[in-house]
């Protein structure tokens, strides 16, 4: 779609992109150009010299025990995450759809925990698992469960998983509310008159009509898996206990500023950076089709 | 609803009840133990009603921070977040609507050029730029200062795509009437293309004033100064000294001083949250 009545001036529209531009050029593509570049090179332990080694930095990364490692713990962390939060903010927005009374009520107090910051949820389910004086790890005791995420790798992966599904639930509760909203009213009613119960006109009807909405959930939740929980794993376990929970973010994070290994780094970073762009024209496919029955 | 069925109608509230508990039960606890004093929080199980030190921890914390977290004062750190996520939410908004507009009402060599350029920051986003972009900073001697900590960060295709499609639904006529009267485009911006965006602009402002709120990597990497500190990233500094220090009852006062501003934003302007947030996946 274009404007027809248009503004005929020649510089004011570069004036006006100016401050956009700018920005983007001095911290996004001048820095993810260095990125590109620099995983291309390596330099000596002391800093002092730097060579040319094409791809050999990638290819050292897919042979490193540790990258793959964290690659394994990135795939379970984020299909965990992403299953959790979207069934429970499905079930939970079925029900808000289902109820007359008080649904307001209810959607207020389901869409709030969106407001809260990554690493402050982190925080809070911490402080709930703590090993000496948190109240789940207190309760989990008296049933004679010796609850230990910093010496245990599965409970601290559990952990971070639920502080991160946690924080997501809201967001998708939203976005399943307004998929349901949009289901009409008239085809339900048909589907009850000729004999079908909630729960068939839930699968044959909602489900199908839902998808759209699914996929883009999907894909959503990846990238909020992949990038956006960086604050709860370093908040909460500082990727450990021995690797448990080191995803591919907390990584690039710890070789680049604690290992201060700038071509591996470097690497990684293009590795995430074809990953989102992946991610992203998924997701612009979609939004172009838009799915629909 | 469809139809009447008592017992499911019933099942469907329990479940939503239940659906409420989880998700604000961390956050009674951490309110509790914000209002104890570190002996009783750290006694297991801790209290599981209020108690009575909800002034004075959250004075403590206001006033003179924490000892084993270096001290620097709470109160600081809620400005600093204050100031980090207004001019965030209000930067991408400004330089959106600039953009948006030049894209939308000029025809000009380079306009797709732009239009992509801007699209790319969409696929770049900070984690996965990290080193580099802290060596520009570094480089413009930003490290430690308001503008490094928000000017990164307001580039913003997603602002920039909302307004666009705003745009071209506002009617040709508009801008028709306002030449035929003598204005030019900057006064049509300002005079009628600005007041007809304010509801997105409300909208956009409560999705990113909780964005800017939230950041995490971007101020961990480039505030070394405890004055600089954001309250977010504060709280991390404070659960990670030793063990045994950690003031979990004045943690939980800043925990809750961190999720109260994003938390009121989001319940007072619901309606424009959520239409914020739908639109802008749009």
């Amino acid at each position: 779609m274009e404007k027809r009545a248009v503004f005929p001036h020649r510089v004011l529209p570069y004036v006006l992109l100016a401050p956009q531009i700018a920005v983007t050029l001095v911290f996004f593509v001048w820095p993810a150009s260095q990125a590109l570049y620099q995983s291309l090179l390596r330099q000596d332990a002391f800093g002092l010299s730097t060579r040319f080694v094409g791809l050999e930095n990638f290819a050292g990364l897919f042979g490193d025990r540790d990258y793959l490692h964290a690659v394994t713990v990135t795939a379970i962390f984020s299909a965990a995450v992403t299953a959790l939060a979207l069934g429970s903010a499905l079930v939970l927005a079925v029900m808000a759809d289902r109820v007359v009374r008080g649904s307001r009520v209810y959607r207020t107090l389901l869409v709030w925990p969106y407001a809260v910051a990554p690493a402050v949820a982190g925080v809070l389910w911490l402080f709930l698992f703590n090993p000496t004086i948190g109240l789940v790890s207190f309760a989990l005791r008296q049933v004679g469960y010796r609850w230990n995420h910093l010496l245990n790798g599965h409970e601290a992966m559990l952990l971070v998983v639920l502080a991160a599904a946690w924080k997501q639930v809201s967001y998708n509760f939203i976005f399943f509310l307004a998929g349901l909203a949009g289901v009409g009213r008239a085809v339900l009613e048909a589907a009850a008159l000729d004999g079908a119960g909630p729960a068939r006109r839930f699968v044959s009807i909602v489900f199908p009509l839902l998808s759209p909405t699914m996929f883009f959930l999907v894909v959503v939740n990846i990238v909020y898996a992949f990038f956006e929980t960086f604050g709860i794993v370093h908040a909460v376990t500082g990727g450990g206990p021995a690797r448990a929970t080191e995803i591919l973010v907390y990584k690039v994070f710890k070789d680049g500023f604690v290992g201060l290994d700038l071509g591996r780094s470097a690497a990684q970073s293009v590795i995430l950076m074809a990953i989102v762009i992946g991610l992203t024209v998924v997701q612009f496919r979609y939004v172009e089709r838009k799915v629909h029955y | 609803m469809v139809e009447r069925q008592p017992g499911l109608t019933l099942l469907t509230h329990v479940i939503l009840v239940f659906g409420i508990v989880v998700v604000a039960f961390p956050i009674y606890v951490t309110f509790v133990a914000s209002t104890h004093t570190l002996d009783d929080v750290v006694r297991a199980p801790m209290p599981l009603l209020p108690g009575h030190r909800l002034l004075e921890n959250y004075q403590a914390v206001l006033g003179h921070g924490l000892r084993s977290a270096g001290g620097a004062p709470v109160g600081r750190m809620l400005v600093n977040s204050l100031v980090m996520a207004a001019a965030i939410a209000a930067g991408k908004i400004a330089i959106s609507l600039l953009s948006a507009f030049a894209i939308v009402y000029f025809r000009f060599p380079c306009r797709a050029a732009a239009f992509w350029l801007i699209f790319l920051t969409l696929m770049l986003p900070v984690e996965v730029r990290i080193v580099p972009t802290y060596k520009v900073i570094a480089d413009l001697g930003l490290l430690n200062s308001y503008a490094g900590l928000t000017v990164p960060l307001i580039a913003s295709a997603t602002a920039t795509f909302l307004f666009r499609q705003f745009f071209l639904t506002v009617p040709d006529e508009l801008l028709e009437a306002a030449r035929i009267d003598g204005a030019g485009p900057l006064r049509f911006f300002t005079a009628i293309l600005v007041p007809v965006s304010r509801t997105s602009i409300a909208a956009l402002f409560v999705i990113l004033f909780i964005y800017g709120w939230n950041q995490y990597l971007w101020p961990l990497l480039i505030t070394t100064d405890e004055a600089m500190y954001t309250i977010v990233v504060a709280i991390h500094r404070m659960v990670s000294v030793a063990e045994a220090q950690v003031e979990w009852h004045r943690v939980m006062a800043t925990a809750m001083l961190a999720m109260l501003p994003p938390v009121v934003v989001v319940i007072v302007m619901q309606r424009w949250f959520v239409r914020g947030l739908v639109e802008t996946e749009k």
